[in-house]
């Protein structure tokens, strides 16, 4: 049986007006991700996957086309309804982590708990990617690897429907890159949650349940991946 | 570096609102650099020129008569350069297109000799010293009721009326504040200066041969007090009153307190100018370069040295400083020719113009350019300090630690955001702490000025409401008869009259002593009454004198009890009086006596010299022609129509101060507010960014960003009521004289306004700050890396 989809786009287009020159960043792309999966994006820099992920995550309006959420489409002009959206049913994870300095690991996440539906104690996030220990620490005092865990903790935390990931392990070294990844695997086992993670290290891909790839802003390719690499084989 | 000029005006315009709000803090320190110290140097420079083109005399008596010969006694006193005699008297006018009569304070003149206090002929003629009826009046009288050479007035002397013709128009250096005796202000229309020929003068009132006020210049080395001791040992056989210097000199004290004013203002303001532009500078600078240690980390890599990246990022700060000095010299010329304008009005000079010393600017653009340099070189020996490779790393994340209030046990209480807020706060304390200072001194100057309006509001109110509540009063001629009271009560308008008797003495309390008057009234006086600082009227006691507070202070007579008196007039008796209260009053130097216990201390007839009256609905003008015309009438006035002057000159100069008030410490607090608001938003830019990523709303992140703001500004505001209110206290000590006293009155709505104001200010700033904040693009602040 099919999975139901969270995420529908159709026809997406997205042109960046520079004035002199305009940029297409995507060009007519349809897309969907299902409930559970974990879907990685691949493709050279500059292909269009931050841009896809962005528009899908409502932090990014497209120049043309639509979104759907579930059965709702986004109306992705509305500053307002993209705040809601992104506050109840999208966590993000970015290359470099922007956690708030002066927040504990704790309290980076209880940032998000405390403005969330039916979110579950930081702890317990904290605890999902395995940084227990370190709950009242600074980010100062964590180590890349661990404020990236910090970074995916605060994003699960409202248990979000989707995860979207921009190259978490881009400026990790392979060792700290892994166990950020096992942290996202175990988020997608335990939780269910969908994941889409960019990257553009082919290595990575095998992790997924389905692959895209992307080249000069169109989807160049689609598969699924019926069986999914162990994270300990991936290398770079 | 053609390249690097680019950026410089890419940088600048990024910055402009940090560039702008810097530039209006150093033109207001340096227009009010201009404008007060240079009023205060122009009124100085203005004032000893006239002291020393017309020999201002430095002691002054006035007596009954003494003759002439007197004269080589007080010439031969030792320390005494010069001594001028004069006659002096005052009578009543009646000008032709006025219905209310004025007062006129006739003196002697005489054009053949160069005398201290000397006249400054504005135009015509002095008379000469034979010439009848031909008079020169003072500049202010002349204007005020548009009188010119040629024209003429009703004078009422020895109880004759003259017609009187202006021959000359002139200004003296003792009525530089054309003063009426005994009130406290100003009133051109109703107070003038009448000068007319010595012998003529002399032959008008009985004064052939004689004087009745000297004035004395000393040698550089005199003692003032041995010679007015000398002085009125002389004079004492001729009813002297007892000498007094320049400090005593009523137009003398009333410019020094305005100077004194003027210096105090003038260096404490533009010293918190210059004292908020040193440090907004200095955190902009700093943060500036922070911002862009990467970029300087390519330039050094390039080859730059420190001093060429130092000196880049001053140039951000000396144009903030040139706009400012530009603006500010502009202003600042400006404001200074409206306050000497504005002086103009009450004082007089023969030659005041504006002028200014551009040291004074010097020193406001190397104070801001210093603390401009101390920023930039800081930042970029922080920026350099590291290896080129090391600062072209994002910078790690800064070292954060649980805030105070956790310490102290209110964690569970501080939801995530205001725990984000107070430790930011805490974090750069002396940042924290100058932001605060700057915004409570933008408190403190509005409740300084505020506390200044109330205090002259209060004070006019308390006298004109409480104290003198006659319609009119009455000098006599010469000392009358108790039953004269009876004979007002009879004139039809006059619904009570209240005589009183006031006599000159010399208070006397161990070695200290003062020449005042004690003024002898009934216990069921109700017109004009002894208030205290508090409003409540004081009941005169039956027996024993009542003094002011200052009068008690000059005597060193911490409490009541026993000093001696010397009366001034009649046989000079010398005797013992009880002082059984002292009064905390604003205005003069007084002593007040039942009438009854007066007459036994001073002896003498049982007389009175003048009178209180009260008087029906709208019969003021007419009661005061008719009271002038009558010989044993000397003055008349009404310290009704002196309130009604004021009240409209305090209602048109309240909105004008106001406002600049409130615009001088908004600036200050816009200034503030907005760069702090600003190098917030730059250092957290990207914390904010990932906020909204979260799920924070815009107003949910603005809130965030201001918050530090707004605490800064509530922490602000009490410490700015305390450093005004500090300031008010030091105010009020600073303006102890005989004329005034400053009461200390700082009230609640000057709080609140004063909050209120600062309050306005901080969210102007944080609503222009937001507008940046809601164009932040939230996509490319995440993309980079720090
Ligand atoms: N804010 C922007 N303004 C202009 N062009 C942009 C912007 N963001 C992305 N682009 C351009 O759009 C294209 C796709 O970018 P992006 O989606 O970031 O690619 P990827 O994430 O695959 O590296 C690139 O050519 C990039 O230069
Ligand atoms: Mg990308």
């Amino acid at each position: 049986m099919e999975s139901p989809t969270i995420f529908r786009a159709e026809g997406l287009t997205k042109i960046y007006d520079m004035g002199e020159v305009q940029v297409v960043a995507l060009r007519d792309v349809d897309f969907t991700l299902l409930e559970g999966e974990l879907l990685v994006l691949l493709g050279a820099s500059g292909s269009g996957k931050s841009t896809l992920l962005n528009i899908l995550g409502g932090l990014d309006s497209p120049t043309e086309g639509s979104v759907w959420y579930r059965d709702q489409k986004l109306n992705t002009d509305n500053e307002d309804e993209l705040t809601e959206y992104r506050r109840h049913h999208v966590g993000f994870v970015f290359q470099f982590y922007n956690l708030i300095p002066s927040l504990t690991a704790r309290e980076n996440v209880a940032l998000v708990t405390e403005i969330a539906e039916d979110p579950m104690p930081p702890a317990e996030a904290l605890e999902l990617v395995g940084l227990k220990e370190r709950i009242d620490h600074f980010p100062a005092q964590l180590s890349g690897g661990e404020q990236q865990r910090v970074a995916i903790a605060r994003a699960v935390a409202k248990r979000p429907q989707v995860l979207l990931c921009d190259e978490p392990t881009g400026a990790l070294d392979l060792e700290t890159g892994r166990i950020v990844l096992r942290a996202l695997e175990r988020v997608n086992n335990e939780l269910g949650t969908a994941i889409a993670v960019i990257t553009h290290n082919a290595a990575i891909a095998g992790m997924g349940d389905r692959i895209v790839r992307m080249s000069s802003g169109r989807i160049a390719s689609d598969e699924r991946n019926p069986h999914r690499t162990h994270i300990d084989e991936i290398t770079w | 570096m053609r390249a690097l000029r680019k950026k410089l005006g890419r940088d600048l315009w990024h910055n402009r609102g940090q560039v702008l709000s810097i530039a209006a803090v150093v033109a207001t320190a340096i227009m009010t650099v201009l404008s007060m110290r240079g009023t205060y140097e122009s009124l100085v420079v203005a004032r000893d020129d006239f002291y020393q083109e017309s020999a201002f005399p430095h002691i002054w008596a006035n007596l009954e008569r003494a003759p002439e010969s007197v004269r080589g006694r007080l010439e031969a006193i030792d320390g005494v350069s010069a001594v001028d005699t004069r006659i002096r008297f005052m009578a009543n006018l009646q000008l032709d297109n006025r219905d209310v009569p004025a007062t006129g304070l006739f003196s002697s003149v005489d054009p053949d000799v160069r005398s201290l206090g000397q006249l400054v002929l504005r135009s015509g003629r002095l008379p000469g010293i034979r010439e009848r009826d031909r008079v020169v009046v003072n500049e202010k009288f002349a204007e005020a009721n548009e009188l010119e050479e040629g024209d003429a007035f009703g004078g009422i002397i020895n109880g004759q009326m003259r017609r009187l013709q202006v021959v000359g128009i002139a200004i003296s250096p003792e009525y530089m504040y054309p003063l009426a005796p005994g009130s406290i202000f100003p009133d051109n229309e109703t107070f003038g200066l009448v000068w007319m020929g010595r012998e003529t003068l002399a032959a008008e009132s009985d004064m052939e041969g004689a004087f009745n006020e000297v004035a004395l210049q000393l040698q550089g080395s005199a003692q003032e007090e041995a010679v007015i001791d000398e002085l009125d040992r002389v004079l004492k056989p001729y009813g002297g009153l007892g000498g007094y210097g320049r400090a005593e000199q009523i137009s003398h004290q009333f410019l020094e307190g305005e100077l004194t004013q003027n210096r105090n203002t003038g260096t404490l303001i533009p010293a918190v100018f210059l004292a908020v532009v040193a440090f907004l500078l200095n955190i902009v600078l700093r943060r500036l370069v922070d911002t862009q240690r990467q970029e300087i980390a390519v330039l050094k890599a390039f080859g730059y040295t420190n001093r060429d990246v130092g000196w880049f990022y001053l140039r951000f700060a000396l144009l903030a400083v040139f706009i400012g000095t530009v603006a500010g010299i502009g202003f600042g010329v400006w404001f200074g020719n409206v306050m000497v304008e504005m002086y103009k009005e009450f004082f007089v000079f023969p030659d005041l113009q504006y002028r200014f010393g551009f040291d004074l600017v010097m020193i406001a653009v190397v104070i801001s350019i210093l603390s401009a340099a101390i920023g930039a070189l800081g930042g970029v020996r922080s920026a350099t300090g590291l290896p080129p490779a090391e600062a072209m790393r994002p910078k790690s994340p800064a070292h954060f630690r649980p805030g105070i209030f956790e310490r102290m046990g209110f964690e569970e209480w501080l939801s995530s955001t205001a725990r984000m807020v107070l430790r930011n706060i805490e974090r750069q304390p002396v940042k924290s702490i100058l932001s605060a200072l700057g915004v409570a001194f933008s408190v403190s100057v509005l409740v300084l000025g505020m506390f200044m309006f109330d205090a002259i509001e209060y004070m006019m109110d308390l006298q004109f409401n409480k104290v003198q509540r006659e319609d009119i009063s009455v000098v006599f001629e010469r000392p009358l008869p108790e039953s004269v009271e009876i004979e007002l009560e009879h004139m039809p308008a006059v619904t009570r009259a209240e005589v009183y008797r006031a006599v000159p003495v010399r208070l006397i309390h161990g070695h200290l002593e003062k020449e005042a008057g004690i003024t002898g009234r009934r216990l069921d006086d109700e017109l004009q009454r002894i208030i205290d600082e508090d409003g409540r009227p004081i009941r005169l006691p039956p027996d024993g004198l009542v003094l002011s507070r200052y009068l008690a202070d000059q005597l060193g007579l911490k409490h009541p009890g026993p000093i001696r008196a010397e009366i001034l007039e009649g046989s000079r008796p010398e005797r013992t009086v009880q002082v059984v209260d002292i009064v905390d009053d604003f205005l003069g130097a007084s002593a007040y006596m039942e009438l009854e216990g007066l007459h036994r201390l001073a002896g003498g007839v049982r007389s009175v010299n003048g009178a209180n009256l009260k008087l029906a609905p709208g019969t003021r003008d007419a009661v005061m022609s008719e009271l002038a015309r009558k010989p044993s009438v000397s003055g008349v006035s009404s310290p009704r129509k002196m309130y009604e002057i004021f009240r409209q000159q305090m209602d048109e100069g309240f909105l004008l101060g106001v406002f600049f008030l409130v615009f001088f410490s908004s600036i200050i607090a816009l200034a503030v507010i907005y760069n702090g608001a600003r190098i917030a938003l730059s250092e957290r830019g990207r914390e904010l960014a990932s906020l909204r990523v979260l799920g924070f709303s815009k107003q949910e992140v603005a809130v965030l960003l201001f918050s530090e703001q707004a605490l800064i500004t509530l922490v602000a505001i009490p410490i700015g009521w305390l450093l005004g209110y500090w300031m008010s206290w030091a105010m009020v000590n600073a303006f102890v004289t005989e004329s005034y006293r400053i009461p200390f009155i700082v009230d609640a709505g000057t709080f609140t306004f004063s909050a209120a104001a600062t309050i306005v200010a901080a969210v102007i700033s944080s609503l222009v700050v937001r507008r940046r904040l809601n164009r932040y693009d939230l996509i490319s602040v995440l993309k980079t890396r720090d």
